[in-house]
């Protein structure tokens, strides 16, 4: 096989950004996912909105932010306001399609701990940043993707804390447990794209990445894993590879 | 006019050991750092913290040892540094107690505060362990009013039993200190860019602080009072501190310091290369003056400079 003409970055980039259609609003969080947001507002999604949540509403980036509350993050915006109006007006009220999440664990039904690892409360093992904005993105957005580095211990059978809901249990306990919409769609991950089965609401494997297969995808998962209908993930266009390039990371912030 | 005008050091001694507080800002940016130093030169202990998303604000001051408890969503300076070191390490040791929210949640609860309110329900959390489960214990939050007693309740909807809502309890903090772009002597504020929590923060606090990069005359902020943040009667102190959030971001100012937040970050981890950063500078530099210096002076802050047709630094070197 010839070697990639881009990297493992770009390749889950792009996945990430064709999960954005055009009109949606779309809450990026730094990292892999602004890249995405703004990689799909200069390809297939021009008239999506991006908000961040530390209160910019409609922004239209020329430097990529490094904190959701950067001053990059103001360029080209609709509107500065702060976290209130954002989390009240926007997210809760129903106005968010789409929210990016991450996290250092997830289980099968796309619950996420982004808060610590080993026995809770107490003293965990490992602290991380807390949920930030992620409980309340998986929450209140209309629906999320997920991205993630795929390794046997970060997809275990349950996460140690459920800081960001996702189909709980799977079937119907998200909406038993009383949140009104929502729930993941995709999992972006670093081996390939996973998605939830309607009605059970379980991971299967929806993609590999190019140079895997689907068996090594389920051998780094801890919990068994659908690979029967899997196909190879579609390689990122030369058109998407040169905006992201020239574009949206010029300075390569975060593409490698 | 009464001029409200104090000394950054006469500020950062009105709050005592123990006292609750909460500072501006959002992780990277307009954090109220030169008052956060002040506070650690002053040895201040056993603080009670509040906030959504610090960053290095909450992140040195538990180092520095000057906090015992904290609430909080989120601690670390994003991109820069996926989790604050000082606080993860605290919290390992069991050095630091804590309560987890979301952002959202916290929001909520900083506004709870500034309105009057003893709660606000949110949509958010149901099905979370943010819910579920609680890091500081019943017995701990019965002996400290300082803690709220309860950390959330589920309820019903009184006009439709299909509705399901968590109450959030109010936030009210005796001290609240945050950095903003513009005001005048006697107290009326700017604040240029994102508002953070700022504003519901400043209202939910019995003592007002506001360090300021520039002072403004009282008339030219009123000339465009849509612009205005904060009136001066809620507003109790107020420090001249240009440069008051560096290595921070401040739209329109200059931008965050990725030389210093390296510096930071690569000490950080290590308790013996943390405490020569303190010294160097935090301790040793007598005051801002001398804490801008001690980070390279004029010519690294020359380099952070704001265009101003960005707000920003558009050709900042962030990765080295």
């Amino acid at each position: 096989m010839a070697e990639a003409h881009y990297s493992l970055t770009e390749l889950m980039t792009v996945a990430a950004a064709r999960e954005i259609l055009d009109g949606e609003v779309v809450f990026a969080g730094t990292g892999l996912p602004m890249l995405g947001a703004m990689l799909a507002q200069h390809t297939h999604a021009p008239d999506c909105c991006i908000i961040f949540q530390a209160g910019t509403i409609a922004s239209q980036l020329a430097h990529l932010p490094m904190s959701v509350g950067d001053p990059r993050a103001l360029h080209g915006a609709a509107l500065a306001a702060g976290l209130f109006e954002v989390f009240d007006y926007m997210l809760q009220a129903g106005k968010v399609d789409v929210g990016f999440l991450s996290g250092a664990q997830i289980d099968r039904y796309g619950n996420i701990n982004s808060t610590s690892i080993g026995q809770y409360p107490g003293q965990p093992k490992v602290r991380f940043s807390g949920s930030g904005g992620a409980c309340d993105i998986a929450c209140l957005a209309k629906r999320t993707v997920i991205i993630a580095r795929h390794e046997r211990r970060r997809f275990p059978r349950r996460v140690d804390y459920i800081t960001s809901p996702g189909w709980l249990r799977g079937k119907d306990s998200r909406a038993k447990s009383g949140l009104v919409r929502g729930g993941p769609s995709v999992v972006v991950t670093t081996m390939g794209v996973l998605r939830f089965h309607t009605e059970t609401k379980r991971l299967y494997l929806s993609s590999y990445h190019p140079g895997l297969t689907a068996r090594d995808v389920a051998r780094n998962t801890s919990f068994r894993l659908d690979i029967q209908d899997a196909i190879q993930t579609p390689t990122p266009t030369d058109k998407e590879l040169y905006i992201l390039r020239e574009l949206v990371d010029p300075e390569r912030v975060f593409l490698r | 006019m009464t001029s409200k005008l104090v000394e950054l050091s006469q500020a950062a001694a009105m709050i005592p050991d123990g006292a609750t507080v909460s500072f501006g800002g959002f992780t990277t940016q307009r954090h109220p750092m030169a008052f956060v130093y002040e506070l650690i030169r002053q040895s201040r202990r056993d603080l009670y913290l509040f906030g959504h998303s610090p960053g290095g604000d909450w992140d040195i001051l538990i180092g520095a040892g000057c906090v015992k408890r904290v609430e909080l969503a989120y601690e670390a300076d994003e991109a820069f540094n996926t989790v604050g070191t000082r606080w993860r390490l605290a919290v390992q040791r069991g050095q630091i107690e804590w309560e987890d929210y979301s952002n959202f949640s916290m929001v909520a609860r900083f506004t709870a505060g500034a309105m009057g309110l003893p709660f606000l329900p949110t949509r958010s959390l149901l099905g979370s362990d943010v819910l579920k489960k609680q890091a500081l214990s019943d017995e701990q939050r019965r002996q400290d009013s300082r803690t709220s007693p309860k950390k959330a309740h589920v309820m019903r909807s009184p006009f439709n039993p299909e509705d399901k809502v968590v109450l959030v309890p109010a936030i009210h903090t005796e001290f609240a200190v945050i950095h903003v772009q513009k005001a005048s002597i006697n107290g009326t504020v700017r604040i240029e860019g994102q508002t953070f929590a700022d504003i519901q923060q400043a209202m939910a606090a019995d003592v007002v602080i506001v360090t300021t990069e520039e002072i403004v005359e009282e008339q030219v902020l009123r000339q465009e009072p849509e612009r205005n943040a904060l009136p001066p009667f809620v507003v109790h102190y107020v420090c001249h501190v240009p440069f008051g959030s560096h290595p921070y971001a401040v739209y329109h100012y200059y931008d965050y310091d990725p030389i210093q937040l390296k510096a930071y970050h690569s000490s950080a981890g290590d308790d013996r290369l943390f405490q020569d950063y303190l010294h160097r500078y935090v301790l040793e530099p007598q005051n801002h003056a001398a804490y801008l210096e001690a980070i390279g002076g004029l010519e690294r802050l020359e380099t952070l400079k704001a265009d101003p047709e960005f707000g920003y630094r558009a050709d900042l070197k962030r990765r080295s």
